[in-house]
């Protein structure tokens, strides 16, 4: 790795981001929408004494998938535009190297959600009440530890896909079981054992657990610490299979 | 003084098929080299292999010095490939400071790349808009902005109009006077009387390897065009008389 190339890399990456204004747009606008959405769904539903309200508990767990989900998808397709274009294998040939590109990928959309998790956050918490016990920057802080996640795992499907088509079907494939298990539908110590043993494998299940404990505690515990890491750790693991996978030399 | 590249019965399979079969050639430094052959004769695998992105199945291929593919060797080398490898959605100006950015190299370079391929007018557009001659020659900017020692140009004129295509020969020309070596591919005929050096390749296998003038006296005729294919035509009648010689032999 070099500062200077991985620099240039994350400005490259966040200028076309800057050109495509439509799609900046949509980072910023969709997931206040569907927060919306989801504020109206539960408006008149009744809570019961003492515990949060349905919304409390749902906004809370979107602000983490969102960034996740939007950010597989988004790092799925620039890296694969990477490779149709012919800019991956130009790339492989000069002094850039393979962890500078994915890093860059990592920092420069890592930015992008740290934008869109603070504003999804504002209409959370200042227009539909959203109430936490820990800090709203805790929220946010984690809420871009998912969306690298989700960068980070991109990267990784993206070397399995040939075509868009191949490419967007990694989204049900790696990103849908993940939200099913995570804790959102079933609570995790209710799922039969089997289930519990992949939620446990999924990172995304330690990440909603992370914002979980800051809705629930004051302050940070220690197992949203422990969260934390072990997301910290398969966005590490999953950037050095993605290095892996990236081959300078190919038949 | 040593070659820049020397090649040694390379082999290269690709998707099953013998893409080339056991070459061997020079590339002189500080000279424009042309690899002249028709398309799917195996030019841009032989590329490939000198840049080091190439898998070769046997052989060896030497680079200023060094083997094919060495990390140090990417500060050295530029790589121009076929379809032009630049991002659509930057300006031309901006692909250029990535790729300049990529090798250390500044804003002074980036600008003085645009300019040396006639593009300076256009700098500031985004390389989507651009024509595909453009396109191209935005591609070749980002090859030529590094100040590579060894420049490796896949078809670089094609699509040009005749007087930038001419501008372009006098600055690869100029490029070599000042010390770098070129080796450029061409499908054009009527380029290869500008080359230094040439290699023709045809169905994966090294036809010719001299100078203009040495070609057109070795075939006896001033058309390079005519001197290929009489040297393709004694090839052939070579390889037959020495197949019937086999069978012969065998019988």
């Amino acid at each position: 790795m070099n500062a200077r190339i991985l620099a240039a890399t994350t400005g490259r990456i966040l200028r076309q981001l800057r050109h495509d204004r439509r799609t900046i747009a949509l980072l910023v606008v969709v997931p206040a929408v569907l927060l919306t959405l989801v504020y109206f769904m539960y408006a008149d539903q009744p809570t019961p004494p003492d515990q949060p309200t349905t919304f409390d508990r749902i906004a809370l767990v979107m602000l983490g998938i969102f960034p996740f989900v939007i950010m597989f998808l988004v790092t799925s397709i620039a890296m694969l535009r990477e490779r149709t274009s012919g800019t991956l294998e130009r790339l492989l040939t000069t002094p850039l190297g393979k962890l500078d590109l994915l890093f860059g990928y990592g920092i420069a959309f890592g930015l992008a959600a740290a934008v869109q998790a603070a504003v999804a956050a504002a209409v959370a918490y200042w227009i539909f009440d959203l109430e936490t016990a820990g800090s709203i920057g805790l929220v946010i802080g984690i809420a871009v530890l998912d969306a690298v996640l989700g960068v980070a795992l991109g990267l990784l499907c993206s070397a399995f896909a040939r075509t868009e088509f191949q490419a967007v079907q990694f989204l049900p494939v790696v990103v849908i079981p993940q939200l099913l298990l995570c804790g959102l539908f079933v609570a995790r110590d209710q799922m039969a054992g089997w289930l519990q043993a992949l939620s446990d494998a999924f990172p995304l299940s330690y990440a909603i657990e992370a914002l979980q404990e800051v809705g629930a505690h004051a302050e940070p515990t220690g197992r949203m610490w422990r969260d934390v890491a072990v997301v910290f750790g398969a966005v590490v693991l999953a950037l050095v299979l993605a290095a892996a996978t990236l081959r300078r030399r190919s038949g | 003084m040593d070659d820049a590249i020397a090649v040694r019965d390379l082999v290269v399979d690709r998707g099953g098929r013998r893409v080339l079969d056991g070459i061997s050639c020079r590339v002189p430094r500080g000279a424009v080299t042309g690899l002249l052959g028709p398309s799917g004769s195996g030019k841009t695998t032989f590329m490939r292999a000198v840049v080091g992105v190439q898998l070769v199945s046997g052989g060896t291929v030497t680079v200023l010095g060094q083997p094919a593919g060495t990390p140090a060797l990417r500060h050295r080398v530029g790589y121009l490939t076929q379809a032009p490898s630049v991002y659509a959605d930057l300006t031309v100006r901006e692909n250029a400071r990535y790729f300049a950015a990529l090798y250390g190299r500044g804003r002074v370079e980036a600008d003085r790349a645009i300019s040396d391929v006639g593009l300076a007018e256009a700098a500031g557009q985004l390389v989507g808009t651009l024509s595909g001659g453009q396109r191209s020659r935005a591609s070749l900017a980002c090859a030529l902005v590094g100040e590579p020692e060894l420049v490796i140009l896949d078809e670089p004129t094609v699509g040009q109009d005749p007087v930038l295509r001419a501008d372009l020969w006098a600055r690869f020309h100029a490029m070599a006077a000042a010390g770098t070596t070129l080796l450029v591919s061409s499908h054009v005929m009527d380029e290869a009387a500008r080359c230094d050096q040439l290699l023709l390749i045809r169905q994966g296998r090294l036809i010719a390897d001299d100078s203009p003038a040495a070609i057109r006296a070795a075939a006896g005729v001033d058309d390079l065009d005519e001197a290929f294919l009489r040297l393709i035509r004694a090839g052939e009648a070579a390889s037959t008389s020495t197949d019937a010689t086999a069978a012969r032999e065998t019988a």
